[in-house]
């Protein structure tokens, strides 16, 4: 029976190190690739040895596909493929492609550098695997190989993120990565075509959530960052470089213009000036809106925000700060904060610790760090809520969902709502759990046009209520299947019919001559066989279709005719169904 | 399968395609050699232009007339090969009772509607033929679907289209239309060489059954690496010389890699002062697309964009203020224009834009030059209404499409079937006809089709899918009959939608009603639709004899005859003819018996 398996290594009932696979039609493809953010130890990468006990990755894979370029969907990318060792293709989008490797750098940078790890992956080891990597176009059907074919879809989530489609003949699986199906300041909403796969494997990091509008999240946040700049205090905003930085730069950029507002605004440097550089050269992959005005004025050209100096952190005065990184564990953020949080006067976002309430805070070296400033949390992740993934599904009519990506007891609650409001079955495996969905993909033949236009024709008659039968032969040679006519099939293979011909005696009591038995023979038929070609011919036998009945006298008994009723074997039923009703009798003669 | 040809012009094609119940137009092309046939039209009210004798307005609606074919509202859809040929859409789409779909590339689109057109760009005037208002152009544009390169975009269930790239311009393409058994390619305007579009992709191209082949290269004799050295030296000679460089093109296309080649080249020569400008109400806008559609673009520039930089070194050149560009002649240009210099500026045809001023301008004087580098326009009929000319004339013309030699490796490579193609191309051009190598030259000879022609394509379609269900399958009983070869007869229900077929296990018959209304005999009659398989092979006697024993029957007589055997079953008073090719059961009117015969025979036999 073939089925498609999934097994999660990563994000089973989690959320951080994204990594799938799937078995489809004897096919292997693992989606994406990610790191953990909440360990530094083995944990942090998913367990490869699932697969390598049993052999070598690029044996057993035959693609891997990353959805987006966030490390916890990408960061396991180097140690994967140079250090375990993978040398099959990976796909992903062109800006999935150009920016993914600037963060695993970064990412390295910080394990390396700033902690000092050991045997991390290295900088030629990101640029060897990035070699690997086979860029895709949206909506493009890439060949993976003969069978296997892959599709990208706009999700929505940052620059270049994507769903994928995976398809091995009439069975496909759908995975939709991270996604967002509301557009925002900009990128457009996730879209799909009602593709109806097997499964469609999608994140639920929102699985419990109806998120309130945008618009009041936006105002909210600028309220506060306005109300703060305006008693005098700094703003520090963490956040990662790409992504949700850029909608909140467009934000604050349009509402600084409106309210003509003249505090500086900073962005931490390199990487996010590059970062910008990046959503110009992608314009196609933003919204609408963007599109279609960057000739005019490209949005990610920034009036008001400038470069920042570290210097900068001690100026006098009001400012706003975006610093990179999101979750303030390390570089430029964590460093600004520690310099302002304690003033309360100031303001800043995020980190876990802090969020949790927690004041006071340990910093290496046993410093204490007082947290005086006012902290913020405030969710511009763009993931679709629970009413955002139902109309995911609804798009794409899967016959059954599989959640990933969020936390066990939010996905209990919409495998609920999925099962009860969809009627379509969900799965929410574990990490190493496998769950497997038994498929009945249909087999494509070829079948000849003469053989479906008769049939075709033939259904086209308005009497044909009753479901036809279509009769022919199947020719299989290799892998080549042929549906034709019986009698193509026999010429094609050289052969010869043989004709199968029955002959029955039906005797009847009549002492008339044979041919008025046959008269009578002739008007019982055509009286019951209405729909029937009855005929009586001129050598006094009859027809029915192509039946023949002939009466004859035997010698010994005038009184008894012999009615041999002859048909061949393509004529059976309606042979068997004259003999016996002719076995009846015939009715009582007119007189 | 039925080609309608719209077109005569081989490199602004219009065909109509019809294939297995979907109509396909491929490309939209409008022949605008006609705007030749006007006067140009000048800033300023010229008296020299206007009083010149013989400049009538000739068949001034020689396009737009191509209804008399085939009924255009029946068309489902149109597929676009690249911007310049699709500049009768809104003609199509407005005015033709259309309603079907447009497919095109994103650079496709957003470049063909910077592209200048007499159509929209010099409506206001009266003596200029009005075809149609930007409305109409914007409505047009808006029924384009954008794809991708190698999308596979199905079509009523029915057809297949896929787009894929042909290497000439941004965005361009080539179209495979196929279904499961056939498949045409439709190849428009191709280049092989290296610029700054993605490369062809010809490998898709293979196991066609009709390759329609239109927008060769509009002047074989050039090669256009030759051209664009020449265009350099030119212009290089000219600046020297103190002269001015007017070069009318289009606002996209060879442009940018006249200015990559110029990117270059200015500064080796010494020529880093000159100033170049683009002048063009879309320069602007032609310029920034250029950097964002990196991903129709060649590997080289693919990977700038990843470092990140602008994929095209104009960006560079406008930053260093080496270009610079302007909508118009009028406003800033004015203030900023200094001598020698080059401009880059429309419409090649030299009748409108802002070409026409500079012609006046710069005619008069034997320093400047004019380089043509756009092949659509005859140059000499071009600087007809502006002769005397005591400027230079360099006639440089860059086409990139494929020439002859490249279309018949091609052929080689990718092996049609049949070639289908305008009737100038299995001819050398009629200045040149000794040059029998300026011709296509394949095996089958070439189709050829001119204007206002309807083509049958020859090829005779004799498969179609289907589905057959996976229960159905688990019930078919396969059977070796040639070594490889195996057979399994079906009997299934055909169900058709949406032009997807699929094939149902049988329903299972009917149980006996136990209704009290008593059954009249009609009720019985058996429908003879129900097919039964043909049967092939032959009987052996003594097995036949062997098996009706063990079954029960005795006293088994058999009799030789000239064909065959004859086989009596005394005790039943039956006779079994069996022949090679036949078998003939003769008995009473006792259906068990017939029945328990007919099956010991069918053991021997196969059924189709």
């Amino acid at each position: 029976m073939p089925e498609i398996r999934v097994t999660p290594l990563g994000a089973g009932q989690d959320v951080g190190r994204s990594c799938i696979l799937v078995s489809i039609a004897g096919k292997n493809v693992m989606l994406d690739c990610g790191m953990h953010m909440g360990f530094n130890d083995d944990r942090r990468f998913p367990d490869f040895s699932y697969i390598t006990q049993n052999g070598r990755l690029t044996d057993f894979l035959d693609c891997v596909i990353i959805s987006h370029f966030h490390l916890d969907h990408c960061g396991a990318l180097p140690y994967f493929s140079e250090m375990v060792g993978y040398d099959g293709p990976i796909y992903m989008t062109h800006p999935t492609q150009a920016i993914c490797p600037i963060l695993l750098e970064d990412y390295r940078k910080i394990a390396v550098d700033k902690k000092g790890e050991a045997n991390f992956f290295t900088s030629q080891m990101i640029k060897d695997c990035m070699k690997k990597v086979v860029a895709v176009h949206l909506h493009q059907t890439v060949q993976v190989d003969d069978e296997l074919e892959i599709k990208a879809y706009y999700a929505g989530h940052v620059l270049g993120a994507a769903m994928f489609q995976i398809k091995v003949g009439s069975e496909s699986v759908v995975y939709t990565g991270d996604y967002n199906m509301t557009p925002d300041r900009h990128l457009g909403a996730a879209w799909i075509d009602k593709c109806r796969p097997n499964l469609l494997i999608t994140e639920s990091t929102y699985a419990t959530t109806i998120r309130d509008s945008k618009r009041c999240r936006e105002r909210d946040f600028l309220k506060k960052v306005h109300e703060t700049v305006e008693r005098g205090g700094k703003v520090l905003i963490p956040v990662f470089a790409l992504g949700r930085a850029q909608e909140l730069c467009i934000l604050l950029e349009t509402f600084w213009e409106r309210m003509n507002l003249k505090v500086p605004i900073y962005f931490s440097t390199g990487l996010t000036e590059k970062a910008n550089h990046y959503y110009k050269l992608f314009i196609p992959w933003t919204n609408q809106k963007i599109r279609k005005t960057f000739v005019q004025r490209n949005m990610f050209e920034f009036k008001h925000i400038k470069a920042f100096d570290r210097a900068f952190a001690d100026n006098p005065g009001p400012m706003v700060v975006f610093a990179t990184p999101g979750m303030l564990h390390a570089g430029q953020s964590l460093q600004i904060f520690r310099k302002w949080a304690g003033n309360e006067k100031n303001m800043g976002t995020v980190g876990h610790k802090i969020l949790s309430g927690q004041r006071k805070l340990e910093m290496e070296g046993r410093q204490v760090l007082e947290v005086k400033m006012q902290v913020e949390y405030m969710s511009f992740s763009a993931h679709a809520d629970a009413k955002g993934i139902m109309q995911l599904v609804g798009q794409a009519e899967p016959e059954s969902v599989l959640l990933v990506h969020g936390e066990a007891k939010k996905m209990e609650f919409l495998k609920q709502k999925i099962e009860q409001e969809l009627r379509v079955n969900c799965y929410m495996p574990a990490n190493g759990e496998t769950v497997t969905l038994p498929t009945s993909p249909s087999i494509p033949v070829g079948i000849s046009l003469g053989l479906l236009k008769r049939e075709m024709a033939q259904g086209l008659l308005p009497e044909a209520k009753k479901p036809r039968l279509l009769h022919g032969t199947l020719i299989m040679k290799d892998s080549n299947f042929r549906l034709v006519s019986s009698e193509q099939a026999l010429k094609e293979l050289g052969l010869a019919e043989h004709q199968l011909r029955f002959t029955c005696r039906v005797h009847l009591h009549d002492t008339r001559k044979e041919q008025e038995t046959a008269l009578r023979v002739y008007s019982h038929l055509k009286s019951v066989l209405k729909d029937h070609c009855v005929q009586h011919l001129p050598d006094g036998s009859v027809t029915v279709e192509s039946v023949l009945l002939q009466a004859a006298a035997p010698s010994e008994d005038p009184g008894t005719k012999v009615l041999l009723v002859s048909w061949t074997y393509q004529d059976e039923e309606l042979g068997s169904f004259l003999t016996s009703l002719l076995k009846k009798g015939l009715p009582q003669a007119p007189s | 399968m039925k080609l309608y040809c719209l077109s005569g012009h081989p490199t602004l094609p219009c065909n109509v395609l019809k294939f297995k119940s979907t109509t396909i137009m491929l490309d939209c092309g409008l022949d605008m050699t006609s705007t030749l046939n006007f006067l140009p039209l000048p800033l300023v009210q010229s008296p020299r232009l206007s009083n010149l004798p013989g400049w009538s307005l000739k068949d001034g609606n020689a396009f737009l007339d191509k209804t008399e074919l085939i009924d255009l509202s029946t068309v489902d859809v149109i597929l676009i090969s690249n911007y310049h040929c699709m500049m009768a859409l809104p003609y199509i789409t407005e005015h033709t009772g259309f309603t079907g779909t447009v497919y095109a590339t994103e650079p496709t689109v957003q470049i063909g509607r910077l592209l200048p057109s007499p159509l929209k760009d010099a409506v206001e005037v009266s003596t200029w033929r009005r075809c149609y208002t930007m409305q109409e152009v914007n409505s047009a544009l808006s029924k384009i679907q954008l794809v991708g390169y190698s999308q596979k975009i199905e079509l009523f269930g029915a057809v297949q289209v896929t787009p894929l790239s042909s290497g000439y311009a941004l965005g361009s393409s080539n179209w495979i239309i196929q279904s499961h058994y056939e498949k045409v390619s439709y190849v428009s305007g191709s280049s092989l060489l290296t610029t700054h579009p993605q490369p062809m992709d010809q490998a898709s191209l293979k196991n066609s059954d009709v390759l329609v082949l239109t927008g060769l290269t509009q002047i074989p004799t050039a090669n256009p690496d030759g051209m664009v050295g020449e265009f350099c030296s030119n212009l290089a000679l000219t600046v020297r010389n103190g002269g001015n460089v007017l070069v009318p093109c289009y606002p996209s296309g060879v442009i940018y890699d006249l200015l990559e080649c110029l990117y270059q080249y200015i500064d080796s020569a010494g020529l880093s002062s000159v100033p170049l400008y683009f002048i063009s109400p879309v320069a602007n806008s032609s310029l920034e697309f250029s950097q964002i559609f990196a991903e129709w673009l060649c590997h080289n520039k693919q990977s700038k964009v990843y470092l990140p930089e602008p994929p095209f070194p104009h960006a560079e050149l406008i930053q260093t203020n080496k270009l610079k560009h302007y909508p118009s002649i009028h406003g800033d240009f004015s203030n900023d224009f200094r001598q020698p210099c080059v401009v880059f500026t429309g419409h090649p045809s030299l009748r409108f834009g802002d070409v026409v001023h500079f012609m006046e301008l710069w005619g008069k004087s034997s320093l400047n030059t004019v380089i043509f580098t756009e092949p659509d326009f005859s140059y000499l009929e071009a600087l007809a209404p502006y002769q005397p000319l005591a400027m230079k004339c360099i006639y440089c013309p860059i086409d990139t499409r494929l020439n002859f030699i490249q279309v018949s490796k091609l052929l080689k490579e990718v092996q049609p079937l049949h070639v289908v193609c305008p009737e100038q191309y299995t001819q050398p051009p009629p200045a040149q006809s000794h040059r029998m190598d300026l011709m296509i030259d394949c095996q089958p000879p070439a189709m050829s089709y001119r204007r206002a022609e309807v083509l049958a394509l020859p090829f005779k379609r004799r498969y179609e899918k289907i589905e057959i269900m996976p229960e159905l399958a688990d019930s078919l009983v396969p059977m070796e009959i040639k070594p490889g070869i195996s057979l399994a007869t079906v009997s299934a229900v055909l169900h058709t939608k949406d032009n997807k077929h699929l094939l149902q296990p049988p329903p299972r018959p009917a149980q006996p009603t136990s209704g009290k209304k008593r059954k009249r005999v009609s009720d019985d009659v058996p429908d003879c639709k129900v097919l039964k398989p043909l049967l092939s092979g032959s009987i052996p006697v003594e097995q036949f004899v062997q098996t009706l024993e063990k079954h029960g029957f005795s006293d088994i007589k058999v009799e030789d005859t000239a064909k065959g055997h004859i086989v009596l079953l005394q005790e039943a008073e039956t006779l079994i003819q069996i022949e090679e090719d036949s078998t003939h059961i003769i008995c009473d009117n006792d259906e068990m018996l017939r029945v328990r015969l007919r099956d010991l025979v069918l053991k021997f036999l196969q059924k189709f």
